[in-house]
């Protein structure tokens, strides 16, 4: 890599932009294609079609074709990815469908205090670049873990390290797989459970083969995709509605429209205000007004979580590795910001242009004159009208008629909207043409797909690279075969956990006759007969494999595997999984954080000192985590947890005595969804997804106190970290292993 | 030896300078991070003439954004600065 001239790098990289510019021609003229299909009256279902699956193979031809067999490809793209299409692909690595989907729902519902999200998921940026991304490349690890293990000297910080990667990395991909169902099933009207797979055979059909490598060019083409159909919907509106085709400047407008509305809604009675005397969930929020939903100690403190999270989430910083050099690496943090920052600030238009339109077009209207968009959405259950999901017209009447006294005319507690709706219903409300929808949930599906294809990817390979190839491979033969049985055990109990699980998992298509459609028990034969065959396929591979091609073989065996459990999980909807990737955030600042910084800009930290860091440190977080969310009658008796407060009435959420009183939830253990004191409980007013505030200087503590404690690292170590601090110069791993 | 000596101590100014520069680039991350954030309420009566944002919520969802952007970019130009005023850079490119 360092012996490529540079007039090689040079032409690599002018055909790299011919390629990625004709790929955007392609992309836009298939728009217009299917625009005017579209007026010649091809139905919509048919144009869902055409988007999905066209995008669907572009990926997956670019994955198949970007295939390799070369470690250093497949681990890290051969560290040839240039800065600027580097930032792409982290910018898709790092956008997931909440980013796409849910992010500008949340602004809508929660105002200026959403906005804490939008400066968290940026600002850690700054920390990845100044702290800790560049001192990683330049130490040329493959993964996080392998950082950890060589500065930490051993297996037991590596182990470490691969316990933080899958603590927060599984769910994230989980929530992935599970929004290319819901995007799927929604445009396409897939079953959802079929849409869940569909979406696997595409994360597949990208990262399987070409591993890193493949995956970033795959992201690169995935983020052209969603940032084009992020800001196409809004560009319009802002044009329709102010002659200006930048919504980020307009919708300054829309705002001071919607204050001046919020004010006539409450003249007229037709919504009551948030107040210190009571602040509901049926009160309005003004738009602009600051801490009404987050306590001022919760909004900074997830502003705080997300950033530090950001710096030290595995998926993130590993695509670090891939640039050319340690320069390069800076500069494409630089352009990942850039690129992700044109999503990010044209999030809180989405919010503004259709706050505006449901303040003035929903609201204070009379029921029988509602619009049909919501209707489609209210099917789906996710709008309700006088707190019942507005099916059609007239179910939107009845339930508004049995409530006493009501007049017809909608107020704003009797709407409520899923956070979800917002970016999905746009084109709609705009009464845009069929296409733009279909281009909304294309980009929502790249979205959701180059997140899943990175994270896979990091539990892959720390599961391929550090543990089996780090760790096991050097173990003795005698050694090795116990660990063999006891995996084999371990596969065989999954087996039957996952015959025997309870819940429904039915793909049946519909067009299927009767006679062919499989009961649950049948299709999880089905699957685990799949992956047995895929096994037999590999089987006389292996026999004849040398060892590079046996580590790449393992390395995609365990892909395969990590996918498909994630899948199954996914297509069970599990409630608690999609809420929990906030969490994840949390975990990684918790346990990584201060092991990597330190471990770079302090010389004397030592591995006792790093290894119980990152013990307490993600051990603090998870019990605050677990505590709060499963066992919080626990957490009030004997850890004197209190509940939390609302942010402007100041009075407490739930009656803990009560309930405590109450055999019924004194039962409920753990915490079902249902239990009024899940979430609700915890030390100093802290909210759970900011564990990572209790974790962190924790972590940062033992170390500091645990390192002086113990003998300084040896010169050695102490030289390398020398290393490290100067860009110039081969990278460490390569000069130790070679 | 001398010459190590010589990179021991350009060593030590290198790190000097890219510390004081980390220190200075999280410091203006932290005022726009955070600090400009806990005044809102202050900022919020001012709007901005012609696009019609309130101070304080522009800040959170605009401005201290384009700081963060412009924050790496000159981030990387000055660390490398630094990097070759010591003879660390790399070579290629």
């Amino acid at each position: 890599m360092a012996t490529q001239t540079t007039g090689a790098s040079e032409s690599f990289y002018k055909q790299l932009g011919r390629m990625y510019g004709l790929y955007t021609g392609g992309f836009v003229g298939f728009i217009l294609l299917l625009a005017i299909l579209e007026q010649f009256g091809v139905p919509n279902r048919v144009l869902g079609y055409f988007f999905v699956f066209f995008t669907l193979a572009v990926y997956a031809i670019i994955g198949i074709a970007t295939r390799t067999a070369q470690i250093s490809e497949y681990y890290v793209a051969g560290r040839r990815v240039p800065a600027f299409y580097n930032g792409m692909a982290t910018a898709a690595d790092w956008m997931s469908a909440a980013s796409f989907v849910a992010m500008a729902g949340s602004l809508f519902l929660q105002g200026y205090d959403g906005l804490a999200w939008v400066l968290g998921w940026t600002g850690g940026f700054v920390l990845v670049s100044l702290l800790v991304g560049p001192y990683l490349r330049k130490f040329g690890a493959y993964t996080v873990p392998d950082f950890l293990s060589f500065r930490y000297g051993g297996n037991v910080a590596r182990f470490l390290g691969v316990i933080v990667l899958v603590c927060c990395s599984f769910t994230y991909v989980t929530a992935q797989i599970f929004g290319t169902g819901i995007i799927a099933s929604r445009f396409l009207g897939m079953q959802f459970e079929i849409a869940v797979f569909a979406g696997l055979v595409g994360i597949l059909a990208c990262a399987m083969l070409g591993g890193m490598r493949a995956v970033t060019w795959t992201q690169i083409a995935q983020y052209i995709v969603l940032i084009v159909a992020y800001l196409v919907p809004i560009v319009i509106l802002s044009t329709m509605k102010y002659g200006i085709p930048i919504p980020e400047l307009t919708y300054g407008k829309a705002i001071a429209e919607i204050t001046a509305r919020e004010q006539e809604l409450i003249k007229t009675g037709l919504a009551v205000l948030c107040t210190a005397a009571d602040c509901g969930p049926t009160t309005l929020k003004p738009h602009i007004q600051p801490f009404m939903n987050y306590t001022p100690l919760n909004f900074f403190g997830i502003i705080l979580c997300m950033m530090i999270g950001t710096a030290s989430l595995p998926h993130i910083l590993m695509r670090y590795f891939t640039t050319p050099s340690v320069k390069q690496a800076r500069d494409s943090v630089a352009w990942s910001l850039l690129f992700i920052f044109l999503l990010y600030f044209s999030a809180p238009a989405y919010a503004a242009f259709s706050k505006l339109e449901v303040y003035t077009n929903v609201i204070g209207s009379n029921i029988t004159a509602l619009k049909p968009w919501l209707f489609t959405w209210g099917e789906l259950g996710l709008i309700q009208v006088c707190g019942r999901p507005a099916a059609s017209l007239q179910t939107a009447i009845d339930a508004c008629k049995a409530i006493a006294g009501h007049q017809g005319i909608l107020r704003f507690q009797d709407f409520t909207i899923a956070q979800d709706v917002i970016v999905l219903s746009t084109p709609e409300i705009a009464g845009l043409p069929y296409v733009i929808s279909g281009l909304v949930a294309a980009g929502g599906l790249a979205a959701a797909l180059s997140t899943a294809d990175g994270l896979l990817l990091a539990i892959a390979n720390a599961l391929s690279h550090d543990i089996y190839f780090k760790m096991i491979q050097p173990l003795r033969q005698a050694v090795r075969s116990l660990l063999v049985a006891g995996v084999a055990i371990a596969m065989v109990l999954g087996i039957y956990l996952f015959l025997a699980m309870p819940s429904p998992l039915n793909l049946n298509a519909s067009w299927l006759p009767s006679a062919l459609q499989l009961g649950p028990v049948q299709w999880r034969w089905l699957l685990l007969s799949g992956l047995g065959a895929m096994l037999i396929v590999v089987l006389p591979f292996w026999g004849r494999a040398n060892d590079v091609e046996k580590r790449l073989i393992i390395a995609r065996v365990l892909l395969l595997l990590v996918a498909v459990a994630s899948a199954s999980l996914a297509s069970t909807r599990p409630s608690d999984i999609l809420a929990m990737v906030g969490w994840a955030f949390s975990l990684a600042m918790a346990g990584n954080f201060p092991a990597l910084v330190m471990g770079i800009w302090w010389k004397r930290t030592t591995t006792a000192g790093a290894v119980c860091g990152i013990i307490a440190g993600l051990s603090l977080c998870l019990f605050y985590l677990i505590t709060t969310r499963y066992y919080p009658q626990a957490g009030v008796k004997y850890f004197g947890m209190t509940s939390l407060l609302n942010p402007e009435t100041g009075r407490p959420l739930v009656e803990v005595a009560k309930i405590l009183a109450d055999p019924k939830w004194l039962a409920d253990v753990p915490a079902s969804a249902a239990n009024p004191m899940a979430n609700r409980v915890g030390w100093f007013d802290l909210n759970n997804i900011n564990c990572g505030l209790l974790g962190m200087p924790l972590g940062f503590l033992v170390i500091y106190v645990v390192s002086l404690m113990t003998k300084a690292p040896s010169k050695e170590m102490q030289d390398f970290i020398d290393e490290i601090r100067k860009p110039r110069g081969k990278t460490v791993l390569e000069e130790k292993t070679s | 030896m001398a010459e190590s000596k010589e990179t021991e101590t350009k060593e030590v100014l290198h790190w000097r300078k890219t510390t004081r520069l980390m220190f200075t680039h999280l410091g203006v991350w932290l005022f726009f991070g955070f600090i400009i954030h806990m005044f809102v309420h202050t900022l919020n009566q001012y709007t901005i003439p012609v696009l019609g944002f309130p101070l304080g919520f522009y800040m959170a969802a605009q401005g201290s954004l384009i700081v963060f952007v412009l924050i790496l970019f000159i981030f990387a130009k000055q660390q490398n600065k630094i990097d070759r005023e010591f003879g660390f850079a790399e070579d290629e490119e």
